[in-house]
């Protein structure tokens, strides 16, 4: 908008005078998501992928098949739609398996990173002061470390470790977890600060309450916009960085499938150049999934902060 | 009446399209404004007066249109000219001043640069002459140093004296015209005062028409030759100043005189209209101020009134003046 | 100016101390060194002469001595010598970041004029067809992993159609001097641009797109159309540089990437940058290697924050006042 009308400014306020029910602040982010064309499409994309992963196994006629290596490496057929890998595995039953690993890693790793974030940014900022201080430092160096090569050295400590594959999972999700906070924190943080000027604030000193009550019933849920938003986006985030892991060879590892690690069969020559069905599905998969789930942030971003509705 | 107008409005009709719904901003707004003349333009926030102006210089927002009617200015019809003609009427033919001095200047351009653009653009100064013009014209408009202001930044200058740097702006060209959206309605009483000044002594000095928007009666006192008052995206009154202030004829203007504090007289309480603005997304056909009139009699709210004039060219839309009315 | 630069400058020390410790601690607690990677299957090696190596590479003294020796000689400038070149790590840094920043700096520009044009574009015609269409393609961008989009280029411009080659920086035979040489090294470079300017084109358009709308709505732009001003002065002169402030900031933050090499896609187009030189270096345990560079890469890290800040004062006069 070039201008701002007068007339707009008053119509919108008048219109909210005289309905007569006035929304809540989430119902009406809801009634905005709703809208977003965009975004819903993603989400039924998305719950679509989950439902993939973890119900479409049940409905295989290879769930229970044998490895065979006389079924190995067969294209795509109508027996296998996606056909086979060096074990004779079915390709699309592989898939489901590893979507269930590599969305269960993304949301596992997000609940860190939101547990880590969410705590470092609220004491930060409601404390201020020296906690303040050495908090913020400390995410300042892990911000500055780069993340992959740390990443791929704890990979690579895993494999030393000689870590069982599905135990090491757990530590994938961790580590990834561990690594990526400070965007959070620093965001938590500076809306603290902010909200920590207005009145209510004023308000919950001037009664006194505990620094419990005003953490937990007035800071946080004010924070929680940001944390669905953020947490959404780490996700996709969390999918990818696990992908790049598990494609060198150092996150998940066989038999533990996880999309990541099914592309990695990309790294044998000849299954890259003549077998294309074992690596660009999964591909595929991953851009999907982190795409619906970024297109869902982002709808969530415009529909819980109606200031940046563009 | 014998002069020749320089700006006519001619049943103007403008929409913006919500996601509420159509709201009609401006409906059937016609008026005139003649060279040297200054018109003031009153009415509450939302009564259309902004957007009408807005309309003049076809700087409305991406949702708006003008769906019907004329606008003349010197001749021409503005709505028809192609955009490059209506840039050259743009800053040269009509300058413009607007509501917020704090950030109707660009942050990051020095104030002199901001000044100099319209001039290089439609008088095709060099920038050396440019800057030379620009120094004077900041004295023009009565700030010191102008040597020194030349080279400042908007955030350096406080509020009053960026609303001289835009009016600076606005006369750069020598326009015929220049519109003033609330000029003073940001700044504090006194400098308000000085603004004012300054605009009648420079609109006296170029011989330019103003059309002055805004709220206040105590600008209109000051400033107009001929008031227009707007009410619901309509023109409910307009004439002379003195007529329509010694002699309001609609009374939704009545309420507003009846509203305004006068000096030396203390009143138990000021007078205020009952009720509320109606929204602009869904005005009633019939008379826009039929719900909060005083007088309001049964024809007001069956049709919207018809414009009656008098002897004097005093134009008024309401029923009261209808031939066989209660007088 | 200077002032705040020398304050920003000293206070940046503990972080990057911090840094170095964490970085520290990491490698040198991990299980496995390079006695063990190098020597682990060999047979030959008996456990007395593995440990009167880790003697000789000063692996079995007491962390803070041996922290406080790394730092030392990391101070006069001596990152300590690589176990797989057998050189001194800042001569392979030296070798091969400049690989990687040839690779980088191209994106970088590409990236910011693409991302420039293509955002601001999307914001003046916005809601249209064509608006629409940059915001599915940025968040395709957005989404894609790195070594997919790699491996599908690949598969497609140097498999299937053999348009660019398998990977690698130049071609074999070829003289390391004069036009050919530079010619063959575009060839060799196209796919890898490609794919970084692909990934990380999405953002950075949207970032323009979401700056130009903010900017685009204020009152100075109108100001500027009541001036009578031509659109491309309005859009360029009166609204771009605004837009621009906050993407300053962005721009100094990418600076310290040009140096980072990207890992995963050098290895993928086998392109000998640092950062391929990083990852076998970790597969190899070469630590004062990838200890050198991850610490290098940090400090770069704080100093393009430091930039950050001070180019966002100098481009802003309502800052640079202050």
């Amino acid at each position: 908008m070039t201008v701002q009308p007068e007339a707009l400014k008053s119509s919108g306020q008048n219109s909210k005078m005289r309905s007569k029910k006035v929304d809540s602040p989430w119902r009406s982010a809801f009634r905005r998501l709703l809208k977003n064309k965009f975004a819903i499409t993603a989400f039924i994309v998305l719950i679509f992928m989950f439902l993939f992963s973890f119900v479409g196994p049940y409905f295989s006629p290879y769930k229970d098949a044998k490895i065979s290596v006389r079924d190995q490496y067969k294209p795509p057929s109508a027996e296998h739609w996606l056909g086979t890998d060096q074990l004779g595995r079915d390709v699309v039953l592989r898939l489901m398996e590893a979507g269930q690993i590599s969305l269960l890693v993304g949301l596992a790793a997000t609940g860190i990173i939101v547990l880590i974030g969410v705590t470092v940014g609220l004491l930060a900022g409601f404390y201020g002061g020296w906690i303040d201080t050495i908090l913020m430092r400390f995410a300042d160096i892990m911000y500055a470390i780069p993340t992959l090569p740390l990443l791929i050295t704890f990979g690579a400590i895993l494999s030393d470790l000689k870590f069982p594959p599905d135990q090491r999972i757990y530590l994938i999700m961790f580590v990834i977890g561990v690594i990526s906070w400070m965007g959070l924190s620093r965001l938590v943080r500076s809306q603290i600060l902010s909200l920590k000027e207005q009145e209510f604030m004023l308000a919950t000193e001037a009664l006194g309450l505990s620094d419990r009550r005003k953490i937990f019933s007035h800071l946080l849920p004010n924070v929680v916009p940001i944390i669905i938003v953020s947490g959404t986006l780490g996700v996709a985030g969390a999918i990818l960085l696990e992908s790049s892991l598990s494609f060198l060879g150092l996150g998940v590892i066989p038999p533990t499938p996880s999309w990541g690690q099914m592309l990695s069969s990309a790294n044998n020559m000849i299954d890259f150049a003549k077998r294309p069905w074992l690596w660009i599905p999964p591909g595929v998969a991953i851009l999907i999934t982190v795409v619906s789930i970024n297109v869902i942030g982002d709808g969530l971003r415009d529909a819980l902060d109606p200031k940046m509705k563009r | 009446m014998s002069q020749k107008a320089l700006v006519e409005f001619k049943d103007l009709h403008t929409e913006f399209y919500t996601e509420a719904g159509v709201v009609k901003a401006v409906s059937g707004v016609s008026f005139q404004i003649r060279p040297g003349e200054t018109v003031c333009v009153v009415g509450e926030s939302g009564s259309g007066k902004s957007v009408t102006a807005l309309s003049l210089m076809r700087l409305l927002a991406n949702n708006a249109k003008i769906v019907k009617g004329e606008i003349i200015f010197d001749g021409r019809d503005v709505l028809k000219l192609k955009p490059h003609e209506m840039r050259r009427l743009r800053g040269n033919e009509i300058g413009m001043i607007f509501q917020e001095p704090m950030t109707s200047l660009n942050p990051v351009l020095t104030v002199g640069e901001q000044i100099m653009e319209p001039i290089i653009e439609h008088r095709m100064f060099s920038k050396r002459e440019a800057r030379k013009y620009a120094i004077e014209l900041i004295e023009m408009v009565g700030i010191p140093r102008a040597h020194e202001i030349v080279d400042a930044y908007p955030h350096e200058l406080s509020g009053g004296m960026r609303q001289r740097i835009m009016i600076a702006i606005a006369l750069s060209c020598e326009p015929k015209l220049i519109i003033a959206d609330e000029p003073t309605t940001a700044l504090d009483v006194t400098i308000q005062a000085q603004i004012l000044d300054l605009l009648r002594k420079l609109k006296s000095e170029k011989n330019v028409a103003l059309m002055l928007i805004t709220h206040d009666l105590g600008v209109v006192a000051e400033m107009a030759d001929y008031v227009v008052v707007m009410y619901g995206g309509r023109v409910v009154e307009e004439g002379k100043v003195m007529e329509v202030f010694k002699n309001p004829r609609h009374p939704y203007t009545e309420g507003l005189l009846k509203a305004k504090p006068i000096i030396g007289e203390r009143k138990e309480r000021l007078y205020t209209i009952p009720g509320q603005v109606p929204s602009p997304l869904n005005l009633p056909l019939y008379c826009h101020f039929a719900d909060r009139c005083p007088y309001v009699m049964p024809v007001c709210k069956e049709q919207y009134p018809d414009t009656f004039i008098d002897a004097d060219g005093h134009k008024v839309a309401c029923w009261l003046h209808a031939e066989g009315a209660r007088a | 100016m200077t002032q705040y630069i020398i304050r920003r400058l000293i206070e940046s020390i503990p972080t990057i101390i911090g840094a170095s410790i964490i970085i520290f601690l990491v490698f040198t607690m991990a299980p496995g060194d390079f006695i063990s990677a190098q020597f682990g299957m060999d047979s030959k090696m008996t456990q007395e002469k593995k440990e009167e190596l880790r003697e000789l590479y000063g692996l079995n003294k007491p962390l803070p001595e041996r922290y406080a020796i790394w730092m030392g000689e990391i101070v006069k400038g001596n990152f300590g010598e690589s176990y797989l070149y057998k050189k001194p790590v800042t001569d392979v840094i030296n070798t091969f970041v400049w690989n990687s920043f040839i690779l980088s700096a191209t994106v970088l520009v590409l990236q910011w004029m693409a991302a420039a044009l293509v955002g601001i574009v999307a914001a003046i015609k916005q809601y249209t067809l064509y608006d629409q269409l940059v915001t599915l393609f940025v968040f395709l961008a957005m989404s894609l992993p790195s070594f997919f989009l790699g491996l599908l280029l690949l598969k497609l411009f140097a498999v299937d159609y053999r348009i660019f080659p398998l990977g690698g920086m130049s071609s074999t035979g070829i003289p390391h001097e004069g036009w050919a040489y530079i010619k063959d090294v575009m060839w060799h470079m196209a796919l890898p641009v490609i794919t970084l300017t692909m990934l990380s084109i999405g953002g950075l358009t949207r970032y323009f797109r979401t700056s130009m709308l903010e900017v685009i709505r204020q009152d100075y732009v109108r100001t500027a159309y009541a001036k009578g001003l031509k659109d491309h002065v309005v859009i360029f002169k009166h609204a771009l540089r605004n837009a621009l402030l906050p993407l300053i900031t962005l721009f100094a933050l990418e600076l310290p990437g040009l140096f980072s090499g990207a890992i995963i896609t050098e290895r993928i187009f086998n392109w000998p940058g640092i950062g391929k030189v990083t990852l076998d270096a970790i597969f190899q345990r070469d630590y004062p290697l990838v200890m050198g560079f991850t610490l290098f890469i940090s400090v770069l890290t704080i100093l393009g924050n430091i930039l950050a800040d001070v180019l966002y004062g100098v481009a802003d006069p309502r800052v640079r006042h202050r």
